[in-house]
């Protein structure tokens, strides 16, 4: 275990700001998932933490001690690749035990380090086979026991599970917490799932276009979005977005949906007359009977079963969409006709202009990335 | 399709029977001509059944060329040995020169690296003969002229071009994540590249080292004006003979054939090497 610390980090290629003066803390122990669209600068981070190529400005810290000017060899970090990344010319067993000959380990401290880790991922049975040999998620596992192997306090994690079928990629995001936990390392997962980044991140780093746009941890994020693209970003089927202007209201502010009003507590007054977006989550709505006080009025349009839930696309009466979702298996709305309950304290209220989320006075909002 | 008609599979055939045999052809009359005399090779209309005679090899072999107007002393068994040695050493030096620095090229972006590998490319756009006349003078002023080491250095404007742009390309191809992948596991940049680079980019290195061989090897001009008799290659060598009293078809035939051995039998070796894959699928599937 150990700590990492990024002090204003900037990457350039030829003119093109890839990494904008970013910083990050990681404490020791801890995954954190950097979490952001392709093309937001996760992977140039990692392979700047890694030491395998170098920012043009910024401090590096692995464990307090600067590492900006150390080669990739002696930063004593594991990595595992979103391409895998293995020696096409080596079996697995050679692939898995290149950490360990570094280390001019005796061969059979090398023997027991391949075997533990292999052990551990479940690819005992495939090591002698070259990795042309191996299915895709033998590699992947292949690719994570090299990693691992070396014991590395520092372990970065780009992707690893893209490249796998849904299938294994399940499998994988239950079993990956055990391995790490094993592992005691810190970790720095990068990934473009959310499911992935809520299931094995103590904390969540929202990356894009270089910069930090939120740090916390998965509830933070997902109950309070630093701003619409993250609100967006998280959650499935995406949140409802919803032009509104508030309305003053002695405790916050109101807001008319289909003529009826939701009231929102705790927002600040200043709010009101503003052009807002409402952020309304599909599972924080509900379908009640006609005549319930504050409910809707919609039309159901198309019904989507979505394994564990199902998700209802409904009009209201002034045709804006709204997506439902609700546990499977339990009673939908009759098709035609039917209403929906909005709990005014559940939603999110952006400022449509810069995009930002309106926080609620004494709410917890979570923690906002410096560059946000 | 796994029912092709019998038809189709003979009309196949013949196809490549055609072409076989029109590229083959005169390699076959070659070696058919070195085991004749002068006089059967020139019979009208020309045979294919002849008696056949050694005497062409074993007058190459010891060195004394026998013909109507007396014995001619022949060193095609030395110019034999300088095309050996002279491609072998050229192509070995290119290769310590030419895979580190096409490592380089493709793997570190400095400035100007482009021009430089450029300009290195740029030697074989030249004409020889324009390259020969001034290199002529230098190397009579710093005593090259006729050495083998002269000879070694003008054959890596043959040679190092050719392997430093074709094994750049092969190691551009290897994936910039599997030498990180072991620079990150504790290796030093020098191990990653014997372990890495170079064993990935071995079927490119082999192909371009053949590549290199052939060229050296077929090289005339080079040897014909910087190299004496002692030094020459069997390209040159084979002027011999053409004698006063006629041309020794029967001996240049047997020369060509003993000459083209040598890259024939490399070719055959590493051809395996050659069509194996390159990454050997090592991304992903």
């Amino acid at each position: 275990m150990t700590t990492l610390q990024l002090e204003n980090i900037v990457k350039r290629y030829k003119n093109h700001t890839v990494l904008d003066h970013l910083s990050l803390d990681v404490k020791d122990g801890e995954t954190l998932v950097l979490f952001g669209p392709s093309g937001a600068g996760k992977s140039v981070l990692l392979r700047l933490i890694a030491g395998v190529i170098d920012a043009e400005e910024g401090r590096i810290l692995i464990g307090g001690e600067d590492m900006t000017d150390v080669d990739a060899e002696h930063r004593g970090i594991g990595m595992a690749f979103q391409n895998f990344a293995l020696f096409p010319h080596m079996d697995a067993f050679e692939n898995i035990a290149t950490p360990l000959e570094a280390k001019r380990s005796s061969a059979d401290t090398i023997k027991a380090g391949v075997h533990r880790v292999a052990k551990l991922l479940k690819i005992d049975h495939v090591l002698t086979h070259r990795p042309k040999a191996l299915s895709n998620g033998q590699k992947q596992r292949t690719a994570l026991a090299r990693a691992l192997a070396g014991s590395p306090p520092l372990l970065l994690l780009d992707d690893p599970l893209r490249n796998v079928d849904a299938k294994l990629r399940f499998e994988m995001r239950l079993e990956l917490p055990r391995v790490l936990a094993a592992q005691g390392a810190t970790v720095v997962y990068v990934t473009q799932d959310y499911k992935e980044a809520m299931a094995l991140g103590d904390r969540i780093a929202v990356m894009s276009e270089g910069r930090i746009r939120q740090i916390g941890t998965p509830e933070d994020i997902y109950n309070a979005p630093a701003d619409i693209d993250i609100a967006r970003l998280f959650g499935d089927p995406t949140i409802n977005l919803l032009d509104v202007k508030p309305n003053a209201e002695a405790d916050g502010v109101s807001v008319l949906l289909s003529d009826v009003r939701i009231v929102l507590p705790g927002i600040p007054a200043n709010a009101a007359g503003k052009a807002c977006v409402l952020g309304l989550r599909p599972e924080a709505l509900s379908f009640v009977p006609a005549g319930t006080p504050g409910a809707i009025p919609v039309t159901v349009e198309a019904e989507t079963p979505l394994n564990e839930k199902t998700v209802t696309l409904a009009l209201t009466v002034r045709g804006r969409e709204i997506l439902v979702s609700r546990p499977a298996g339990t009673p939908g709305p009759a098709s035609g006709s039917a209403h929906i309950a909005v709990d005014g304290a559940n939603a999110f209220l952006f400022d449509k202009q810069t995009g930002a989320l309106i926080a609620r006075h004494g709410s917890h909002t979570g923690t906002q990335g410096e560059a946000a | 399709m796994e029912t092709t008609s019998t038809l189709e599979k003979t009309l196949r055939l013949l196809a490549l029977t055609l072409v076989v045999i029109f590229f083959m052809f005169p390699i076959f009359w070659i070696f058919l001509m070195s085991f004749q005399t002068n006089e059967t090779i020139l019979r009208i209309p020309p045979q294919v059944i002849f008696e056949p005679t050694l005497s062409n090899y074993t007058a190459l072999i010891t060195g004394k060329l026998t013909s109507a107007a007396g014995t001619l002393d022949i060193a095609f068994m030395k110019n034999l040995g300088n095309s050996v040695f002279l491609s072998v050493t050229s192509v070995a030096l290119a290769l310590v020169l030419g895979v580190p620095a096409a490592y380089a090229f493709a793997r570190h972006k400095f400035k100007g690296s482009e021009d430089i590998a450029f300009t290195l490319l740029s030697f074989r756009f030249a004409p020889p003969l324009l390259v020969l006349l001034p290199l002529t003078q230098y190397f009579q002023w710093l005593g090259l002229a006729n050495t083998y080491i002269g000879l070694i250095w003008v054959y890596q404007l043959i040679c190092l071009p050719l392997i430093l742009w074709i094994v750049r390309g092969y190691f551009e191809d290897i994936s910039a994540d599997v030498e990180y992948a072991y620079r990150i596991a504790g290796h030093s940049w020098f191990a990653t590249f014997r372990r890495i680079a170079l064993p990935l980019a071995g079927p490119g290195i082999a192909a371009a080292g053949l590549l290199a061989f052939i060229f050296a090897w077929n090289n005339f001009v080079f040897a014909l004006v910087l190299a004496s008799a002692d030094k020459q290659p069997v390209t040159v060598g084979a002027l011999a003979f053409v004698t006063s009293s006629g041309i020794q078809y029967g001996q240049i035939a047997a020369a060509i054939v003993l000459s083209v051995t040598p890259t024939l039998a490399l070719a055959l070796y590493a051809q395996r090497y050659l069509v194996e894959g390159l990454s050997l699928g090592a991304v992903k599937g």
